[in-house]
């Protein structure tokens, strides 16, 4: 048993689907160590390693103007299986930078050609978003996080179904429906989701089809132009049953206070799922903010002048730290969430990048795994 | 004694020091903000050549029972092992390439092909010796607990082997940079229990653990009959690599004119008054792009100096800045070939083997080691710095260094 351990002790930390292809990768990295063999496949074909996950982009459709889906083909340790409504961080490089962004999957999820795919809207000041939309051609390897958000349908599957989405919050809920459809019992879906313009629904012709097909699908487009927002005392002359249904929610974070606000005044707030990306996604400008540390799991508010580094020694958290002074690196850590600024460059970092927090304040909010 | 008045040192006016760190940070901001697609492939490609001469030594090495087998192989192994500690290992903990944001090519989860664990070495490297970069007492650096490289470190009998541990030192330099962490002269100073040592010990252990056995036991066994002279080539690579990097440091640190500082200058130190530390603690040696690889661009130990944790690759490009610099506030720019910043430091510490009794110059004014006072021993001399009204021509410490050495030996009154 401790023989086996020693064998997958290189490899501790590395996604594998299989616990024997850790033990070979294990007894292998003994002769490439300090390295894993991946390190080296991965010269041979940029697939060939679960150390970091990745992925080839293999095409990009046009959905609408401003959207596209990427079908990206994973490499190894990718999970074959998530679940619909689940989202998954994609790394790209742009001008020898990584920049990383989580993106709801719109596939579902197929053990046999294992490919992914997601779908991106191009917001103007959505930079990544942008990338993945206009310019990335097939080919080009990205970098992957596993699939991971509690934004999923649960099992078993309630019998009412209410899901409210607008413009790109359509995506982790498109999945929901792929997946439903794909099962043989069909819970009782009304599905209202809004957009500008016919043109501007994103896999519309899908939903009309399914709307069609399917008996127990309801679709309600609320094109805004001619309609007008979403407005969530709709809900009782347009959907009556509202209340017996379980309901899941993404769009825009307006949308979604409302939304939440009135689950919350009639007492159903536990019914209520909510995917507020769109959060993440804004940026939220001005300086300092909340910062929470998890593991101790405490928050403090900070000024932009004072230090992450300060502000977690104040609440009595073992910082690392060597100089101080943004030489040395000790100070080190993955950004969980939210973002931060650099004060010597003024650059800000988001989740997913490692920061020296000596010389970074919070930007709006931040969370530290420490 | 070492260096207590940088700015008198320098013979810099407080505007002309806080200037100097202004031009500084300029460099570090203009090279920060045009990082980008191309440092991106430096960084790649050189993981790729290093990692393709990794593999490849290792498999010509499986037939090293041919002498060309073994000659091409130990070469290539020691090639991949100088560019793995050197261009990558040294630089990638340094944050060098932190801007890329790329988890596999970052200071917090880079382990290098050496016998220091990496965590122990950011710490010993990046925070000790970075920060209090030769500030005698702070930086272990200076001497590394065990040579004596300046005069004001007290001379003590055992001492007399200082060119002999010199030669030790470079011979096993990676179980020296992997033991480094002890910080025996804390221990000997008692500041540092035994305890922590020993939990020390035992990380550097593991990690010796498995580089040795890696070299020594598995490829070996996997070269069946061919076993032994597989391990005389690692053998003979790992000393190629220690040699290598050992020569790199020491040109970069104990030339003449690499000063010391006393701890009285870091007490009263600003982010200017850091720099100039750096620029004047350390030196350079000339080399072409080959050389500058091979040493991860360590011929240019003033510029990693003063920006340790910009890329490597910039350091050519920083260095013609970083001289104007030195031309412009009369600041002298230590460099020379390879050969001559050794022979140097060689002298050096063969001088040291022995007390200062029995040595010529003083702890003031020795090629070696240098404090603001060596110009005022000299009559006179002081008196003609600072800007020359007529020409405009700033007449400051090269100048001075320059007169020192032509004017004759003569004490103040
Ligand atoms: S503590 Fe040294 S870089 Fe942050």
């Amino acid at each position: 048993m401790d023989l086996l351990k020693w064998s997958k002790r290189p490899a501790v930390g590395v996604d594998a689907k299989k616990p024997q292809v850790n033990i070979v990768r294990g007894l292998i990295a003994r002769a490439t160590t300090p390295l894993l063999p991946d390190d080296y496949l991965h010269l041979v074909n940029p697939l060939w390693s679960a150390r970091e996950l990745r992925g080839r982009v293999i095409d990009v459709v046009r959905e609408t103007e401003d959207t596209a889906t990427v079908t990206i083909r994973t490499g190894w340790g990718f999970p074959d299986s998530y679940k619909p409504g689940q989202y998954v961080g994609i790394g790209l490089q742009v001008a020898g930078r990584w920049h990383w962004r989580s993106y709801s999957l719109t596939s579902i999820g197929d053990e046999v050609d294992k490919t992914i795919a997601i779908t991106v809207k191009a917001n103007p000041d959505g930079f990544l978003s942008a990338h993945l939309v206009e310019g990335v051609s097939p080919g080009t390897i990205i970098r992957l996080a596993a699939p991971k958000g509690d934004f999923h349908l649960p099992e078993p599957l309630p019998d009412g179904l209410l899901f409210i989405t607008a413009g790109s919050g359509i995506t982790p809920v498109m999945s929901m429906l792929r997946a439903l459809r794909a099962r043989d019992q069909q819970p009782d879906i009304v599905h209202v989701h809004s957009a500008p313009t016919r043109d501007d629904v994103i896999f519309l012709e899908e939903m009309e089809k399914m709307d069609g097909d399917l008996l127990s699908y309801d679709l309600q487009l609320q094109l805004t132009r001619e309609k007008g927002k979403f407005n969530i005392d709709q809900l009782d002359s347009e959907v009556p049953d509202w209340r017996d249904r379980s309901c899941w929610a993404c769009g825009p974070v307006a949308m979604l206070d409302t939304v939440e606000e009135r689950y919350a005044e009639e007492g159903l707030r536990e019914q209520l799922h909510i995917e507020r990306f769109a959060i993440a996604r804004t940026d939220v400008g001005g300086e300092g903010g909340t910062v929470t540390f998890t593991k101790s799991d405490k928050s403090v508010e900070i000024d932009g002048a004072t230090t992450i580094l300060e502000a977690g020694e104040d609440l009595g958290i073992q910082m690392p730290f060597g100089c101080r002074m943004g030489i040395c690196q000790t100070c080190v850590v993955p950004l969980a969430a939210g973002y931060v600024r650099d004060l010597r460059s003024g650059d800000e970092h988001r989740e997913g990048e490692r920061i020296q927090t000596c010389i970074s304040s919070v930007s709006g909010e931040c969370t530290i795994d420490l | 004694m070492a260096i207590t008045d940088i700015d008198q040192y320098a013979h810099l006016t407080d505007a002309d020091v806080e200037a100097l760190g202004a031009e500084l940070d300029a460099i570090r901001r203009d090279i920060e903000e045009s990082r980008g697609e191309a440092d991106a492939r430096y960084i790649r490609r050189a993981i790729t050549v290093q990692r393709s001469l990794a593999a490849g030594g290792r498999v010509v090495l499986m037939f090293s029972n041919r002498k060309s087998a073994w000659v091409a192989g130990t070469a290539m192994l020691s090639l991949a092992k100088i560019i793995e500690n050197m261009e990558l290992g040294h630089n990638v903990m340094h944050g060098q390439w932190d801007w890329m944001n790329d988890p596999e090519i970052h200071s917090s989860s880079w382990e290098w092909d050496t016998t220091c664990p990496s965590v122990q070495w950011k710490h010993s490297h990046n925070f000790v010796h970075h920060k209090y970069t030769n500030v005698v007492g702070m930086d272990d650096d200076v001497g590394y607990g065990i040579l004596r490289v300046t005069r004001d470190q007290p001379w003590e009998w055992w001492n007399v082997g200082n060119p002999i541990y010199n030669f030790t030192l470079g011979t096993f330099f990676e179980y020296g940079v992997a033991l480094h962490h002890l910080e025996t002269e804390k221990l000997r100073k008692k500041e540092k229990s035994y305890r922590q040592a020993l939990k020390d010990l035992r990380i550097i252990g593991r990690k010796v653990g498995k580089q040795a056995a890696k070299d020594y036991l598995i490829f070996p066994a996997l070269a069946g009959p061919n076993w032994k002279s597989t391990i005389t080539a690692n053998f003979t690579s790992n000393i190629v690599r220690n040699y290598w990097a050992y020569m790199v440091i020491f040109c970069g640190h104990f030339p003449d004119g690499a000063e010391k500082f006393t701890v009285e200058e870091y007490e009263n130190e600003d982010q200017p008054r850091w720099y100039l530390r750096q620029m004047l603690g350390s030196a350079n040696f000339r080399a072409g792009p080959l050389m500058r690889f091979m040493s991860g661009n360590l011929s240019h130990q003033i510029e990693h100096h003063l920006f340790p944790d910009l890329p490597s690759s910039r350091y050519e490009e920083i260095g013609v800045r970083v001289r104007e610099l030195c031309d412009k506030y009369d600041l002298p720019y230590t460099t020379g070939s390879i050969v001559h910043q050794y022979f140097q430091s060689f002298r050096t510490i063969t001088k040291l083997a022995l007390p200062n009794a029995l040595l010529k110059a003083t702890t003031d004014d020795a090629p070696e080691t240098a404090s603001e006072l060596r110009f005022a021993v000299r009559e006179g001399v002081q008196d003609h710095f600072g800007v020359d009204p007529a020409t405009g021509r700033r007449r400051g410490l090269r100048t001075a260094l320059r007169e020192l050495k032509k004017a004759p030996v003569r004490a103040a009154a």
